[in-house]
């Protein structure tokens, strides 16, 4: 178990993050990327658990010409592990994927998951084909996690061991409707209105 | 008047400006997919479960392009969760073209009750259906259904009919039962 928190983690890496767009998973990594700010070009999920990384593959393939980054806890990411073969298969330069992992089902009791009884997120995620892949825990690998997440080509799989904490919740917008209105209006203007 | 359904759903596609196309194999599929595949303005993505697939509609709806998703009856039981939670949540866009399996002549009992169970259980997630029983019905209805999908943001699914894809013999010795 590392010394690193979530929050301080994502606050650092996101420092980079220019013009990206971002998807977070349902649970915790919704509250912690709202923690950095509510922006029009998050898109937070507050259901669909094992969807995050699948999002994120339509998004960057419709976007080459933006970065597109994940953020996402362990027992979400667990959940659509197929994703990987599928993301492996097609590697969207212009993508990467963060994992928060506690090595808990936070949300829900702080039930243990795999990834404390010796699955690799990392590790899977190579045997994929991902080109980059990283496990980070110590302050010194996370002062990289920038890099890894908005400049270096993907897809990139960059999993956190962090600390398993209580946080106070960071509640961003809840309406699905409204948050796809507001994302897709930031990133395509009047337009997204008006099409097809 | 096309030799196969396929031939019109790849040029309503292409009229109605279908960029992604997610899909899981079918045999009833096999002629849209290589279609698809072959086209090289259609960026086709093959998802290792159906669940997938509605993700990555989405995903390609956030960025502004449209996607259609392929897949067998059976998968449709893979993507309800994600459909009610995401889809119907925030009335996202969706076209999902279905082979159905389970419901004319099905020689597999197993493919029977997931058959069965995908028009109510697409309704009751709130994905409107139209069922296909001719070529001519599956243009009609794959036309309308991307209108209806990207012009009014519901969700539909046309249901290739297993009465029209042709229903396998299975027997010893032949394979190719599922």
């Amino acid at each position: 178990m590392s010394g690193l928190h979530r929050r301080d983690v994502l606050k650092t890496a996101f420092a980079e993050r220019g013009d990206a767009l971002a998807i977070s998973g349902l649970g915790s990594a919704t509250w912690d990327l709202a923690s950095l700010g509510d922006r029009d070009d998050n898109f937070y999920l507050w259901g669909a658990m094992g969807n995050a990384a699948m999002i994120g593959l339509g998004l960057a393939r419709a976007r080459p010409d933006k970065r597109v980054v994940v953020v996402s806890g362990d027992g979400e990411i667990l959940m659509g592990l197929t994703a990987f073969t599928t993301i492996g298969a097609k590697r969207p330069e212009n993508l990467a994927i963060c994992v928060l992992d506690n090595e808990r089902y936070t949300e829900t009791g702080r039930q243990p998951t795999a990834t404390g009884m010796g699955t690799d997120l990392a590790g899977v995620a190579a045997a994929c084909g991902f080109p980059v892949t990283r496990t980070l825990t110590t302050e010194q690998d996370v002062a990289g996690l920038g890099a890894l997440l908005f400049s270096q080509t993907g897809p990139v799989m960059a999993v956190v061991k962090v600390v398993d904490e209580s946080l106070p919740m960071a509640v961003p917008p809840r309406d699905g409707g409204y948050l796809k209105t507001r994302f897709r209006s930031h990133l395509l203007g009047a337009q997204a209105a008006t099409m097809p | 008047m096309d030799a196969h359904w396929s031939e019109a759903a790849h040029r309503h596609f292409k009229d109605a400006g279908v960029v992604q196309v997610g899909y899981v194999p079918d045999a009833g599929l096999s002629k849209l997919i290589d279609r698809c595949r072959e086209d090289n303005e259609i960026d086709t993505v093959m998802c290792a479960t159906e669940e997938e697939s509605i993700g990555l509609a989405a995903g390609a709806w956030l960025g502004g392009q449209k996607a259609v998703v392929l897949m067998q009856s059976s998968g449709v039981g893979n993507t309800i969760n994600a459909i009610a939670s995401l889809i119907s949540s925030a009335k996202f866009p969706m076209l999902a073209i279905v082979t159905m399996r389970g419901e004319w002549g099905e020689g597999n009992p197993w493919q029977v009750p997931m058959g069965q169970a995908v028009e109510p259980t697409l309704n009751a997630v709130g994905v409107k259906t139209y069922r296909a029983e001719t070529d001519e019905d599956a243009d009609k209805m794959i036309e309308a259904g991307l209108r209806m999908a990207y012009s009014s943001d519901q969700p539909i699914a046309v249901l290739i009919a297993q009465r029209l894809i042709g229903s396998k013999v299975w027997k010893s010795g032949k394979g190719d039962g599922e």
